[in-house]
């Protein structure tokens, strides 16, 4: 099998048996490159030059031996929205095109630290709003397994990337659900971690009390060994968690005798797709059969997440995109003869139509006279959503759901109407609110070809839980191996 | 609480944007689609309700007050769009 179609742990085996060199991996990742991404658009830059020589480098460790970790050597994508001290980071926005941050994100250093290897930056949503890619200012990512279909967003360009092997893993990030539902509609392995886990500095920030990095692999296990790095305290982010990270891949269960699986009632919604629903059940009668215990649960104020999200969301992201004046970095217009023009002029130059309506959206509901029955109201009802989840998790391990209601849509097809392209997060936005850790799995396709993604979801600081469950699940099933004609 | 044009406009200059007389119709129209779904909650009985404005029960996380070194000075202005003896330079404030 190529290299580029392998798996880290797959990879690091040949590599430190010294059968194969970093640069060979990088080299069979470029040459699919450059066959298929003309095709699905999955990367805004290669970093090459960097790469040969993190490549090289890596390389050499492996040669003395030394510091040689799980990821030394393997070539990793990452979400155009982390900061990589002198190479563009766009979050695909207009705003920052040409934009080369002072400093790298910590969770790069991480990887940089244990040796892996940039290959280059992802596409996404403009600031990561959105669930399809079609809101990046530079190209609309396309599903590799229909390429007139979205790949889900807003970390869409690593989904694709991942699911077209056009990277070993990618890392992308998750406000209310970027990780999941294109890991989910794309048919790759998708950790959203605990709020908190892993540091976000250097993540440019969206939903500052929602905004989780996380890793997007080709099986579960690449994805528990890759979170084993990024993961940990970071004195630059004061909501990083002061929590030992477990050796997740090794503390793998072998089987899930005993463990309480919650399907939640409140899940089975109208407009869900009955082909979708079907493969999840299938799911769920697997795992029974190997063991797991299946309780019905309740979750009251599911119904209502959405609504919490859509104002608490847009909320922090006005706040946080106002760093974006044309001052210090980024596009200015040079047109204006005073200061609050120019303001105005750049943001309305720097910013796409979605990124602008969620800026007006979140300064309403923080303007005087409508914070209290929008935003303090939301984050009421967010305490709700918690509550809900903290009791469910009194009598569970984990509880699973599809991931998203429908498989892939058309590109173009949601566009024009925001609310029902929010309706594509319904099921991981409720636990993003509570801060919950979640991955996403491939679970079957439809009668299209289209992947089915299943959510599995613990309480904070949980994961190895669902690395258990999951991991155990990929060693009955082949979905996860299945890969698009390209 | 629909929101009107008016409405639009001033948050428009709040969020220091500049908006086209057709954006300002597309986002009335559009912010008043969701508000209108989001005031669901106000339905909702919180009256014994603490909000949460963070999933952690962490609060304030000191450090040590000592002089590290920041981030370069001339990294950081290679980044701006208009330098002027070592400061960001603007157009007229007043």
């Amino acid at each position: 099998m190529e290299l580029n179609k392998q798996t880290i742990e797959q990879l690091h085996k040949q590599l430190i048996e010294k059968k194969i060199k970093p640069s060979d991996i990088l080299d069979s990742v470029y040459k699919r490159v450059e066959s298929v991404d003309s095709k699905v658009k999955a990367y805004l830059m290669l970093t090459k030059d960097l790469a040969y020589d993190m490549a090289k480098k890596a390389g050499d460790r492996i040669m003395k031996n030394d510091n040689v970790t799980d990821l030394t050597g393997i070539p990793i994508g990452i979400k155009d929205n982390m900061c990589l001290e002198g190479f563009n980071t766009t979050c695909a926005s207009k705003m920052l095109e040409g934009y080369k941050p002072p400093y790298t994100a910590t969770a790069l250093k991480n990887l940089i630290e244990a040796g892996a290897i940039f290959t280059g930056k992802l596409n996404m949503d403009e600031y990561a709003f959105g669930s399809s890619t079609e809101n990046s200012a530079y190209q609309t990512t396309c599903n590799p397994w229909d390429l007139s279909r979205v790949p889900g967003g807003s970390s869409g360009g690593s989904a694709a990337a991942v699911a077209a092997d056009m990277c070993v893993a990618a890392l992308g990030s998750d406000t209310g659900g970027s990780i999941k539902q294109p890991a989910g509609l794309c048919n790759v392995t998708g950790l959203r971690p605990t709020y908190g886990r892993v540091s976000r500095y250097g993540l440019i920030a969206f939903g500052s009390s929602l905004d989780q990095i996380g890793p997007m692999t080709k099986t579960v296990k690449d994805n528990a060994i890759l979170l084993k790095y990024l993961a940990g305290i970071d004195k630059k982010d004061s909501t990083s968690a002061p929590i030992d990270v477990p050796d997740y891949d090794s503390n793998l269960r072998k089987d899930i005798k005993g463990m309480v699986i919650g399907l939640p009632k409140e899940y089975m919604i109208d407009g869900m797709d009955k082909q979708v629903k079907a493969k999840i059940m299938e799911a769920v009668k697997l795992l029974e059969a190997n063991g797991a215990t299946i309780q019905e649960i309740s979750l009251p104020y599911t119904d209502y997440a959405l609504d919490v999200y859509y104002v608490v969301a847009p909320a922090e992201a006005s706040s946080n995109l106002a760093r974006f004046d044309g001052v210090q970095y980024g596009l200015r217009d040079t047109s204006a003869d005073n200061l609050i023009d120019m303001y105005k002029k750049s943001r309305r130059a720097g910013f796409g139509k979605e990124t602008k309506r969620r800026i007006m959206l979140g300064t309403y509901v923080l303007s005087s006279g409508y914070y209290d029955a929008y935003y303090k109201k939301a984050q009421k009802v967010r305490t709700l959503i918690k509550n809900d989840f903290d009791k469910a998790f009194e009598k569970v391990d984990v509880i699973l759901t599809p991931t998203s209601p429908t498989t892939a849509f058309k590109i173009g097809e949601k566009a024009a109407d925001p609310l029902t392209m929010y309706l594509s997060d319904i099921f991981t936005i409720a636990p993003n609110m509570a801060g919950l850790p979640g991955i996403s799995v491939p679970a079957g396709f439809d009668a299209a070809g289209l992947p089915i993604g299943m959510q599995v979801l613990a309480a904070p600081f949980a994961e190895q839980k669902i690395y258990d469950l999951t991991n155990f699940y990929q060693t009955k099933t082949d979905w996860h191996e299945k890969r698009a004609n390209l | 609480m629909a929101i009107t044009r008016k409405d639009v406009e001033y948050i428009a200059h709040l969020s220091r944007l500049e908006i086209t007389e057709a954006e300002a119709d597309e986002y009335t129209k559009q912010l008043s689609d969701i508000l209108e779904h989001v005031n669901r909650l106000s339905k909702l009985n919180t009256d014994n309700v603490e909000p949460t404005y963070y999933v952690m029960d962490m609060k304030n996380v000191f450090r040590k007050d000592e002089v590290e070194p920041s981030v370069d000075r001339q990294k950081v202005f290679k980044a701006a769009p208009s330098i002027e003896n070592n400061g960001f330079k603007v157009p007229k404030i007043i």
